[in-house]
């Protein structure tokens, strides 16, 4: 079963980018978002969705969940829409009512749409083979800061235990008979148990760190996973930064001559 | 010497705030090799006397010995919970790696092993106790049993010289209190268990003790009888 976009699982899908590096693949995900989000012409920032197109291609999702998570990420975008070309200032497109369409405001927005699902896509083909174990890893030795790798891993190992405990107080409720409803004995309930859970998840991070100090814990938190990198991510890499860099040198090209 | 207490720990005094007192000069030893089984009625400190050994309550008065040396600093206590291994009642504070092998080897690099050899001490540990098919999994895809059984690895991968146990088959079914039992009888090392099931201690502990009016004290059949 291809499990493609799940954070754990015991055994990672196929993809053509399964044998590279997390890091490498980290990396390149990060370079393009931040290459993809710097483009202001249309041209270059199109060129970089066929990109992501065709890397989220190569890495073969099943579609329900691609579409879901691109759903996700295209929902924020739908106020930009409904916002951005009513308000900002420019040429009239066309109006609506008293409420004028400006042609800069439909550009930007699309601009924006594009460069969204190219970023989103990217890191979807990328990285969403990349258990959280993995990923919190490959973070730790690409150097970012051991607390913000800390904090990462212990959200993906706990956010279930925290949903679990969320999920046994809503239970209890159910069974002496509450039904949620608009009325204030709902909202006093459900602040009860948010609160509740709050403070078990608080008693329980006490917990935990006691039970790290017992073992040993001294404020740097190793992990026995080996990375290693291999000539292909040096391959991949390369071709990844002259794909980049191309679009950046296009979109450049074409706003000096557009300017 | 060889039979020198590991742990000591002399005229305990100590109480939670707003509560009274639960120990009041209690000398309490382990011996090498040394099995105890504590038994008790809730509320009675069985829970906070494993905590003042591990350092995680700190005495009102009196003093914990690691073999035969205070532990009042952070260096000592550090190097007791190196060799000491305390196994909490919720596998879930005690299981915080994102993988079993992580976890495993978390005490391992923390005593300074380097990463392979981290790995293989905890693959080893994790075989030993037959839980090497668990290596990869993802600690919160763990049954209750086998949560308990890796948390009780984690402690063992730092091959310590005593084991505190605290309330090890707690909501677990009797295979799994069978199998815990079984992992303990094939550590030789001195422990303490902290149980409500007689039936797992007279099999894990060569002698059973109660805390009675704050003080640690035999426990004998007539006992449970009354």
């Amino acid at each position: 079963m291809n499990t493609w976009g799940t954070m754990n699982r015991s055994r990672p899908a196929k993809t053509p980018f399964c044998n590279l590096d997390p890091r490498t693949l980290l990396v390149a995900a990060m370079g393009a978002a931040v290459c993809l989000s710097s483009l202001k012409c249309a041209v270059p920032a199109c060129a970089g969705l066929a990109l992501a197109v065709a890397l989220a291609a190569a890495s073969g999702p099943p579609l329900v969940p691609l579409l879901r998570r691109l759903a996700a990420a295209n929902f924020f975008i739908a106020f930009l829409w409904v916002t951005v070309p009513l308000t900002m200032p420019g040429e009239t497109l066309t109006s609506l009512g008293p409420l004028a369409v400006s042609r800069e405001g439909v550009a930007l927005a699309a601009s924006v749409t594009v460069k969204c699902n190219a970023i989103v896509l990217c890191f979807l083909a990328l990285t969403a083979n990349l258990d959280a174990p993995i990923i919190g890893c490959s973070l730790e030795r690409l150097g970012i800061p051991a607390k913000l790798v800390f904090l990462f891993l212990f959200t993906c190992r706990y956010i279930h235990v925290i949903g679990e405990e969320w999920r046994t107080l809503q239970t209890a409720a159910r069974l002496r008979g509450f039904l949620p409803a608009t009325t204030a004995h709902t909202y006093r309930t459900i602040g009860n148990m948010l609160g509740l859970t709050i403070i078990n998840s608080i008693d329980r991070s006490q917990r935990i760190y006691e039970a790290m100090l017992l073992r040993g814990f001294q404020g740097r938190y190793f992990t026995v996973a080996e990375l290693k990198a291999a000539p292909r991510d040096c391959i991949f890499a390369l071709l990844f930064l002259c794909a980049l860099v191309a679009l950046l040198y296009a979109d450049t090209r074409m706003g000096t001559s557009h300017g | 010497m060889a039979d020198d207490p590991i742990l000591a720990l002399e005229g305990i005094t100590f109480g939670y705030a707003g509560s009274p007192a639960l120990f009041d000069g209690l000398c309490f030893t382990l011996r090498p090799h040394e099995r105890l089984g504590l038994y008790g009625p809730n509320g009675t400190g069985k829970t906070t006397l494993l905590r003042l050994i591990m350092g995680l309550e700190t005495p009102q008065r009196g003093a914990v010995l690691f073999h035969g040396e205070p532990v009042k600093d952070r260096q000592t206590l550090h190097r007791l919970r190196c060799r000491v291994g305390f196994v909490l009642q919720n596998s879930d504070d005690q299981l915080f790696s994102p993988t079993v092998l992580d976890d495993v080897a978390f005490g391992p690099l923390n005593l300074g092993l380097k990463r392979g050899a981290a790995r293989d001490r905890a693959m080893e540990t994790l075989e030993s106790i037959g839980l090497g098919n668990l290596a990869e999994r993802p600690t919160h895809h763990l049954s209750g049993g086998e949560k308990k059984m890796v948390s009780i690895a984690s402690v063992l991968s730092m091959r310590p010289e005593a084991l505190l146990l605290d309330e090890p088959t707690a909501f677990l079914d009797d295979d799994s209190r069978d199998r815990i039992a079984r992992i303990l009888c094939g550590q030789n090392l001195a422990r303490i268990v902290v149980s409500h099931d007689k039936t797992f201690l007279d099999r894990t502990a060569c002698s059973l003790v109660t805390i009675r009016q704050g003080a640690v004290t035999e426990f004998t059949c007539a006992d449970a009888v009354t």
